[in-house]
């Protein structure tokens, strides 16, 4: 057996696997098919100060090797999540990632004080949601707000903080080293890129709200070159996502520099995705007698 | 545990009419935890999202759920080439259901495709419940036999008269009501015929539950892309159809 354990920002992950914020809600419905302690963390559904309904529907589309999206951060707000949600996902012994999305900068550094004093493992930072219309990915994708949101949020809180950076942005590795130079614990990408479809029957968009989230294994390639990019321009721990549905997938974002991975999309297709990732992670150490999944991060050789 | 994921045979594949099939699928576990106006998520090759059918029969001492799709784009097209024989991989069964009491007198409104997912639940009711169903053409008119083998009396309607009365499932309703006394009413169809079902309950003062479609990823309550309106104590929200239903009380429901 391989050793699967990753350590990121000082907390200590039994494996690299992570279901990625807004498709795995609290966990508690994946639970129902199998045993969600088993996974390295969960990145729960984002969480804003107050309660927020969300867009309108459909906002749902199927896209080639992908979709959309367009929930516009539905949530029961952060008091809500403390309350009902960290207890539960405690006992389950899973390592809790807190996604905070915020309105204006005070907003996430308020949540990140009000997370401070309870058993979230990780907060993330999300900066980068394209489906709302204060804040979200117009955060992301200016390297001082983004830096200035980091700061806050550093002083707000002891947690290890990780910010989510947007790929809708001309330089990623740019944002990285905004974020990092001011105290940035982690990054991870990436968010979904901004798309559209439209019904040619109709001519309307399908999604309500005209445009959405584009993620899925059609985003794979790029999200790989941006975790490529943000991991040779940073010191700190990269998390990898956008796309990946297989161990293959896992095993090349850890190659390109991801020192752990998580998994959106895949899940719909095939609920048990992230265990079978964790799975063939561990095969694929012991076929080619790797001894920890550590040793594969950032091994890809250039030319 | 409730929930099933599996690749299960495709026991029986019938056209129940043009672009109109009927698939039974040997799946015992789901078959058992069933219950009428749940549905499942099926994967349908090179597609990443899964799509929601409706049960419209399950028969529990065979092990069988059987499904009634209706080709109507991409995904259903590929769905509708299965083969018996063939394994479709299926998550199943999910969201809540009608909730049945038999001794109740009901009647079941089913439009077009929302016609299948009525028919287990009117078999619950051994023999007493009516029917109303309606479809586009006589093209497009299925289990028409399974509803008259289960039902007290079966009406059908369609929007051209080719086939029963012309007219829409509401005429129908209003017929029963006028004769008889009910105690429920159960409706599936598109958004405009709930809607008017519902306000026919409401105006006879009869209980009223509807099946609702919405475009689904997870299907199990994780990824809330599947909103609708709700309300609850007076406030709106955005409920999600695939875990807080697909069968909502009409009063929940903001239409
Ligand atoms: C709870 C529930 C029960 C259903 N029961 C049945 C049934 O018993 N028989 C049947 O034939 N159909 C049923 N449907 C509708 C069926 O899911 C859609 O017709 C089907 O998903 C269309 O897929 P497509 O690829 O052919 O169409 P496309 O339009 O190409 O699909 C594109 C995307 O939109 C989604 N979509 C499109 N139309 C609908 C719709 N009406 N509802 C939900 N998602 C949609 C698809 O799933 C897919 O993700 C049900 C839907 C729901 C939500
Ligand atoms: C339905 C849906 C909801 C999402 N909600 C959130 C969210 O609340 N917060 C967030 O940071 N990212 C959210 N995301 C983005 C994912 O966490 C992830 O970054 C993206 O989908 C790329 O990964 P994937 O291709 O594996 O899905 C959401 C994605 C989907 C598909
Ligand atoms: S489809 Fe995911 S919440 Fe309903």
């Amino acid at each position: 057996m391989a050793d699967l354990s990753v350590k990121i920002a000082g907390v200590s992950f039994k494996n690299p696997v992570i279901p990625a914020s807004g498709t795995f809600g609290y966990g508690r419905e994946y639970a129902e098919f199998y045993d969600i302690g088993k996974l390295g963390g969960i990145s729960v559904k984002g969480t804003t100060l107050e309660r927020r309904d969300g867009n309108p529907p459909p906002r749902v589309a199927e896209t080639p090797a992908g979709m959309l999206n367009s929930v516009g951060l539905q949530n029961p707000g952060v008091e809500h999540f403390i309350r009902e949600e960290i207890p539960y996902l405690k006992g389950t012994g899973v390592k809790i990632i807190a996604n905070i999305a915020g309105s204006t900068p005070e907003d996430y550094a308020e949540m990140a004080r009000r997370l401070d004093e309870t058993d979230v493992d990780m907060i993330e930072l999300n900066i980068s949601c394209p489906n709302v219309k204060c804040g979200g990915a117009a955060f992301g994708t200016d390297p001082e707000v983004a830096g200035g949101i980091t700061r806050l949020v550093k002083a707000a809180t002891k947690k290890p903080v990780m910010v989510k950076l947007t790929p809708n942005v001309t330089d990623i590795a740019l944002m990285a080293k905004a974020v990092e130079a001011e105290g940035a614990d982690a990054v991870s990408l990436i968010n979904t890129l901004l798309g559209m479809r439209i019904d040619i029957k109709t001519r309307r968009p399908v999604l309500k709200n005209n445009v959405g989230g584009l993620s899925g294994p059609a985003v794979f390639p790029v999200a790989v070159r941006m975790v490529w990019q943000v991991a040779n321009a940073v010191k700190i721990p990269v998390v990898g996502m956008g796309g990946i549905a297989t161990w293959k997938d896992a095993v090349e974002m850890m190659m390109a520099g991801a020192s752990a991975v998580q998994v959106g999309a895949a899940l719909f297709t095939n609920p048990y995705a992230p265990v079978e990732i964790i799975d063939g992670l561990n095969r694929y150490l012991d076929e080619n007698g790797i001894a920890g999944v550590s040793d594969i991060v950032g091994t890809v050789q250039p030319w | 545990m409730a929930l099933h994921v599996g690749s299960y045979p495709l026991v029986k594949k019938e056209e129940l009419a043009k672009g109109f099939y009927s698939f039974t699928l040997s799946c015992p576990e789901a078959a058992e935890a069933a219950k009428p106006g749940q549905f499942v998520n099926l994967k349908v090759p090179e597609f990443s999202l899964r799509r929601p059918i409706s049960i419209c029969e399950i028969d529990k001492a065979a092990g069988t759920l059987r499904l009634v799709l209706e080709v109507r784009g991409d995904g259903t097209e590929k769905l509708a080439a299965f083969e018996e024989g063939d394994k479709i991989d299926m998550l199943a069964p999910l969201g809540n259901g009608f909730a049945v009491n038999p001794a109740e007198k009901a009647a079941v409104i089913g439009g077009g495709i929302g016609v299948p997912p009525m028919l287990e639940l009117a078999k619950r009711f051994s023999g007493t419940a009516y029917a109303v169903l309606g479809f586009r053409n006589e093209d497009a008119s299925i289990l028409e036999e399974d509803f008259r083998a289960c039902c007290a009396d079966t009406l059908l309607y369609t929007d051209d008269g080719s086939k029963g009365e012309k007219g829409f499932v509401t005429d129908g309703l209003k017929k029963l009501l006028s004769r008889e006394k009910l105690d429920v009413i159960y409706a599936c169809g598109p958004e405009i015929m709930l809607k008017n079902v519902i306000r026919l309950a409401d105006s006879a003062g009869v209980r009223c539950q509807v099946s609702m479609e919405q475009r689904m990823a997870c299907g199990v309550g994780a990824c809330y892309v599947c909103a609708c309106r709700m309300v609850m104590d007076g406030e709106e929200y955005y409920g999600h159809v695939c875990k807080d239903g697909p069968v909502f009380d009409s009063k929940q429901l903001v239409l």
